[in-house]
């Protein structure tokens, strides 16, 4: 259901309802805050390098949270970074998107158990869109988590967020 | 009179582009000029020692995986032989030629994200890409054989988990004589690039005294002129068998120890692995990996301290028994945590922007910083 | 090159009580017990002594040995009483390519070691890791802080001791599961 179905035939004008524009526009270019926690990060730096390039679905790294659409918590959340990742979140402006990557990131992943400093899913603290399930998650399953995302997002209505 | 000028304070990270993860830096900066720099370590304390007292033996080995992420078979490396020295354990020749090939490849790959950050930091995003471009290769070796792409568990304590794949020897082949060309590139591109050469030459210049004092390992340590390597020089497995070079540095484009020096001494030791693979995958004998795996692992009391030749340095794995399944006390010596104390006396008297210069050459690993 | 055993001979000749014993029963490595409050002579020795030149510390250790008595607290949960923390010290010349362990041990209650941190400056960091981890302090250390847990985390809770109890929440974060 793309914008483009509504293409009047000489190709100048197209028709569509102003939540579809929004949500086409949003999901095509979402910016990413630009950071790594834990070994995941490393995964995640894969993907956007050559190889699995992930430019080609609108996502750059940013490095301030202030033109950030989505981050994606790409490792182990530790109690002295969840009050830092708290505060990133707050900075970015809304609408806002969270990946949650790697089994670390979901539940505490192999920390959950004697983990002391851990904190056991990131969901404690800021709400989270999509999970990515893996330790690491290999590259493809990022990019389908990022996917998913753009699914949510073109189903979003103005009203009220998914 | 002179003109009384105060300090002031800036915060850098946790979360920085260019702090290699979560590291955070306490800059006390004169105008540009960097009076001091405090470290904050930390955010990504896993817990790794207090996991290994509750598990076995056997099940430490994934947690070491997690520690220095980009170098996993040398952490698999430096426990299992820390742990076969205190059962008293000699493993199958096959499985001491996997695991040296498996090494030497990961510290290919390592230095290969060492390098490309060290320069995407300052500016060169291409080297990046290109290195990326040919880790993704060492990776799909590796991953044929062991099924994970960077955390493999893949040394037991006795052998390993699995034979290599019928594919390895042919592609490890291929591996070495293309990346071959990778390293005339990446020197054409960045080792002898006008700019990295200013940018780094120079810069955070540390001496041989001062380098043993904060006891720096690794190729912060022959970066600065001193011919050490555990590889050689406190040699484990079966190293000495191979013939190769420590590449140290010599100051080629300004001071030795330099920030380009300990980048060009990875360089070097990056074609230094490739001539180690070489002589190491003709040799490989027959043999059965899983033989001298023990159904338990119950070490007799004792301690022991056994240390490997990582990508980043010296890691040294301080294991105590008490006669149980358990360990007692794992202590890891990380190369990256003893190596960044110095990064406060490399930077005084320089600039911000040369902060990430210096960083990015000392190349640490946040998981194993703070483990 | 020197053995455990010749090296253990020229300190005791030279430095007399301040060097207990050695073990040499473990399976890999003999080691080398000293006097807590006295360690920072030791190492200076060990370093400067040009037999020995002891150049670099490969590794500082916080243990606990957990060797108390283990009782319950008022809340039932099981603490030890008495004992003693140790502090392993790994020690390499580059020169003369040798090794040695030295282990001081203080009472668990009231556990004081002198830093070395200005013989070796690596020690620094290892020896803020164990005070962090075990809660054993080092005298003359000029920076004696928590280095990886929060700085405030709560006082007197080291994580790697053995009676160690994990708090349910750190700034109304859940910590367990
Ligand atoms: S999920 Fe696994 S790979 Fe990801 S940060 Fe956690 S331990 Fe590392």
């Amino acid at each position: 259901m793309g914008l483009l179905d509504k293409e009047f035939s000489d190709g100048n004008i197209v028709v569509a309802n102003v939540e579809d524009l929004l949500n086409w526009a949003r999901l095509s270019s979402v910016w990413q805050l630009g950071f790594g926690l834990a070994c995941c990060a490393i995964e995640m730096m894969a993907t956007s390098a050559s190889h699995y390039d992930f430019d080609r679905f609108g996502l750059i790294p940013r490095n301030t949270p202030r033109q950030a659409d989505a981050i994606i918590i790409s490792g182990t959340v530790t109690l002295k970074m969840a009050i830092r990742i708290k505060r990133l979140y707050e900075q970015i402006p809304d609408p806002k998107y969270i990946i949650s990557m790697g089994s670390c990131a979901n539940s505490g992943g192999p920390y959950w158990e004697h983990g002391y400093h851990v904190l056991k899913g990131v969901d404690r603290i800021i709400p989270v869109d999509v999970y990515v399930p893996g330790c690491p998650p290999r590259p493809e399953a990022l990019l389908e988590g990022l996917l998913k995302l753009q699914e949510k997002i073109r189903n979003e209505s103005l009203r009220k967020k998914l | 009179m002179a003109l009384k000028t105060e300090t002031m304070v800036l915060n850098m990270g946790p979360q920085h582009p260019s702090t290699h993860g979560v590291l955070r830096l306490e800059l006390e900066i004169e105008g540009e000029l960097i009076v001091n720099v405090k470290p904050h370590l930390g955010y990504l304390h896993r817990c790794f020692e207090k996991h290994a007292e509750a598990m076995q033996y056997n099940q430490v080995i994934p947690y070491t995986d997690r520690m220095d992420y980009l170098a996993s078979m040398g952490n698999n490396f430096g426990y299992v032989l820390a742990v076969e020295k205190l059962l008293g354990i000699q493993v199958p020749e096959r499985v001491e030629y996997i695991r040296v090939i498996m090494a030497e490849l990961q510290r290919i790959a390592s230095h290969c994200v060492a390098l490309g950050t060290n320069g995407a930091d300052i500016g060169a995003l291409t080297p990046f890409l290109y290195l990326f471009r040919d880790r993704e290769y060492i990776l799909s070796i590796i991953e044929e054989t062991c099924g994970a792409r960077m955390l493999y568990n893949y040394m037991w304590v006795g052998g390993l988990s699995h034979d290599i794949h019928p594919n390895f020897v042919r592609r490890t082949k291929e591996f070495t004589s293309y990346f071959k060309n990778t390293i005339v590139e990446l020197d054409n591109l960045l080792t002898y690039n006008k700019i990295f050469i200013e940018r780094t030459a120079n810069i955070g210049v540390l001496p041989a005294e001062t380098a043993i004092n904060y006891g720096a390992t690794g190729p912060m340590l022959r970066g600065s002129g001193i011919k050490f390597d555990l590889r050689k020089d406190d040699t484990y497995s079966i190293y000495n068998r191979f013939d190769f070079d420590i590449p140290v540095g010599q100051g080629l484009q300004g001071t030795v120890g330099d920030s380009w020096d300990r980048y060009y001494v990875r360089v070097r030791e990056m074609e230094q692995s490739l001539r180690i693979i070489e002589q190491a995958i003709d040799q490989i004998p027959e043999g059965d990996v899983h033989s001298a795996i023990p159904k338990r692992i119950k070490p007799p009391k004792g301690t022991v301290y056994s240390r490997v030749e990582n990508p980043r340095g010296e890691l040294g794995y301080f294991i105590i028994s008490d006669g149980n399944t358990n360990p007692f006390r794992v202590k890891v010596r990380a190369p990256s945590f003893v190596n960044l104390e110095i990064l406060g006396e490399l930077c005084k008297g320089h600039l911000i922007a040369d902060v990430i210069a210096i960083l990015g050459s000392i190349d640490i690993v946040l998981g194993e910083v703070d483990r | 090159m020197k053995t455990a055993e010749e090296i253990f001979e020229i300190l005791k000749n030279e430095l007399g009580e301040i060097i207990l014993s050695i073990d040499k029963d473990t399976p890999t490595e003999p080691i080398i017990s000293v006097e807590p409050l006295k360690i920072h002579i030791v190492s200076k020795f060990l370093r400067d002594n040009s037999e020995l030149q002891f150049d670099s510390l490969m590794c500082l250790s916080g243990v606990d040995d957990a060797n108390g008595k283990k009782v319950k607290d008022n809340e039932g949960y099981d603490v030890i009483e008495g004992g003693t923390l140790s502090v392993y010290y790994h020690l390499y010349s580059t020169v003369l390519k040798h090794k040695i362990t030295l282990k001081v041990s203080a009472p668990r209650e009231d556990a004081k070691v002198e830093s070395v941190e200005n013989v070796w400056k690596c020690a620094d960091w290892h020896e803020r890791e164990a005070y962090d981890m075990i809660g054993i302090k080092f005298l003359n250390h000029p920076d004696l802080r928590r280095i990886l847990m929060p700085y405030d985390w709560e006082e007197n809770s080291h994580p790697l001791r053995k009676d160690f109890k994990v708090p349910e929440f750190y700034q109304g974060m859940k910590i367990p599961y």
